[in-house]
């Protein structure tokens, strides 16, 4: 697409910019002599606008030789010849113009006095073909530049989507090793209730599965994900966990990002619970109200706990998705108050699930 | 092994799943004795300074104290097999230094193959890992994370020194000398192992024997013709060699 010609409000300003060129010129002719000062502005004019339509043509000969890609003689040579060629065309129709002038108007000595003219409109010619040369090359790098930028902020974005396909469709590596191995240890003692194992792990692995693709999930399946989670980590922990929900009827039905709330559980069993030789509890209380949605998970953790070998993937990658999904219409805060650790979100209740 | 032939283990992890799965592997040898379970680090230390056991199965991630920290303060007259279920870096470092390892869930073969080792060291055919356990410890720490709390053992008890409490920390033959609210906790360790795995925007090893909290220093002052002491917020005032001081006017020239 040729860059002045496609837009009719940078043609129009192209056109524009060649007024003080054509004043310039009619100065010129006026100091060259032959012509009277009327004489210079009347062939000056129609001049530049034929020449101005002449050196649109500039734009290919710079496609045609890419300003990096190109030797410096080459560009002299194409250039050079082009401003010839152009000057040389202009001439002529100049010649042209003035004979018709002559012929129409009482303008007669502007065809007489054209030939002194020619060495003038020669070294414009060249002069305002080459600008028109430069001014294609920077268009081209502006546009090139522009170009490159956008590919990067899609880049960009495509990348950031791939990380959090991956991070939702994530399974703790550290839950799934250690339940295979409660349950190898029940075997043995327990066969009944590792089969039951097996099967509350195999329905907690199922329901995780394809969650990746859902853009969103009714609240309340994303609860018997939490709670068939919690129904393996009980069998690991034994009494050390106790659980204590309050849900609002209403938020039951609301869409919400798949994994959303099991990872904060199971940060709250990992971080918290498992650290503490007595156990502990976890408190979930879900709000739905005024198109908002507050979720809060509590739970009792040891603050002189050993340091986090992995800290805080579960957490980071709620956070992440929450604000590259609603941005701050949602909110997330995660605070330790003495024994008692808090992560409180809240996001927009929407009421019908998006199409995903 | 002592000479009535049985091998005294202990078994450590907080799920007790996992620890009735080394029991029940274990029972098929006659000459081993379970001599304490333990659920936490600080059961462990215990367990370990009173019954004397000669292996102990040790879970990395437990409450109270981790894996390396039980290591650290129960020194290494002990053969440890480290178990644990998924950690990359940890299993990084025991492969590179030869540390035996079981990984969860735990077959049957592995664990065999791992007892016929612990043997074999405790008979002295094989020679025990001769890497210090702070070392260890250091190698299998996530990258660029550095320690923020020292465990010490006095008896049978355990304290937790937090590094932000930490003043400074001095060398004394093969161990440390903590500072830390007015006291001094004594660790086997050496400085320069300390000192890499502190935080070097916070900690400064401003002589041979000192490592000192930046956050504490007072002051610089000339000591004698060329060196200097550095005075503590709270009054103590260590030795400051020539290279250290350098170091130290860098940091406090910033």
């Amino acid at each position: 697409m040729h860059p002045i010609l496609s837009q009719l409000r940078r043609l129009g300003l192209y056109l524009l910019a060649w007024v003080p060129l054509a004043a310039l010129l009619a100065y010129l002719m006026d100091v060259t002599g032959g012509l009277t000062p009327g004489e210079s502005l009347v062939l000056a004019f129609p001049l530049c606008l034929i020449y101005a339509f002449i050196c649109l043509s500039a734009y290919y000969s710079c496609v045609a030789t890419p300003f990096n890609r190109s030797t410096i003689s080459r560009l002299v040579v194409i250039h050079g010849t082009g401003a010839l060629v152009a000057s040389g065309i202009w001439i002529l129709l100049g010649k042209g113009l003035a004979y018709s002038l002559a012929k129409t108007t009482s303008l007669s000595s502007v065809d007489q006095n054209f030939a002194r003219q020619i060495p003038l409109l020669l070294g414009t010619g060249v002069l305002f073909y080459l600008l028109s040369i430069d001014l294609y090359y920077v268009l081209m790098a502006m546009d090139a530049s522009r170009e490159a930028e956008a590919r990067a902020l899609q880049a960009n974005v495509l990348a950031r989507e791939a990380e959090l396909r991956a991070l939702k469709a994530q399974v703790n590596p550290h839950f799934l090793f250690n339940s295979l191995n409660s349950i190898s240890a029940l075997t043995s003692s327990d066969a009944p209730k590792a089969r039951e194992m097996c099967i509350l792990l195999g329905d907690f692995l199922r329901r995780t599965l394809g969650l990746g693709e859902k853009s969103t999930i009714p609240l309340e399946e994303e609860l018997s994900l939490v709670h068939s989670f919690l129904a393996v980590e009980k069998v690991r922990f034994g009494a050390r966990i106790l659980m204590d929900e309050n849900i609002d009827k209403e938020a039951m039905s609301v869409p919400v990002p798949p994994l959303l709330l099991q990872p904060l559980v199971e940060n709250a069993v990992v971080h918290g619970i498992a650290h503490l030789v007595e156990g502990g509890w976890v408190r979930l209380n879900v709000k739905s109200s005024d198109g908002l949605l507050s979720v809060v998970v509590e739970n009792t953790f040891d603050p002189d706990a050993p340091p986090r070998r992995k800290g805080g993937v579960g957490l980071a990658n709620v956070r992440q998705r929450l604000a590259a999904r609603y941005g701050n219409q949602a909110s997330f805060e995660a605070k330790a108050n003495g024994d008692c650790f808090r992560v409180s979100i809240t996001l927009p209740a929407e009421r019908q699930a998006r199409a995903t | 092994m002592n000479q009535k032939g049985k091998i005294r283990v202990a078994i450590v992890d907080d799920e007790e799943l996992a620890r009735q799965v080394l029991c029940e592997y274990l029972s098929a040898h006659p000459d081993v004795e379970v001599v304490a379970e333990c659920a936490n680090g600080f059961e462990a230390v215990k367990a370990v300074v009173e019954q004397r056991p000669e292996l102990v199965f040790l879970d990395i991630q437990m409450p109270k104290l981790d894996g390396f920290e039980v290591l650290e303060l129960i020194g290494p007259a002990t053969a440890v097999v480290f178990v644990t279920a998924y950690d990359s870096y940890a299993i990084k470092a025991f492969e590179v230094h030869a540390v035996d390892y079981l990984l969860k869930p735990v077959g049957a073969e592995r664990f065999e193959a791992a007892l016929a080792r612990a043997r074999e060291r405790l008979a002295g055919k094989l020679p025990q890992p001769d890497l210090p356990p702070a070392e260890l410890a250091a190698a299998a720490r996530p990258p660029s994370q550095y320690l923020d709390r020292i465990p010490v053992r006095d008896g049978t008890r355990v304290f937790i020194v937090p590094v932000s409490k930490l003043d400074y920390a001095e060398a004394q033959d093969d161990y440390v000398a903590l500072a830390s609210e007015g006291k001094k906790h004594l660790k086997q360790q050496t400085i320069s192992s300390l000192e890499t795995a502190l935080d070097p925007s916070r900690f400064l090893r401003i002589h041979r024997s000192y490592i000192v909290n930046l956050e504490r220093v007072a002051r610089v002052e000339p000591y004698g013709k060329d060196s200097h002491v550095a005075v503590l917020s709270n009054g103590a005032q260590l030795p400051v060699s020539k290279s250290g001081y350098a170091r130290l006017r860098a940091f406090l020239d910033r």
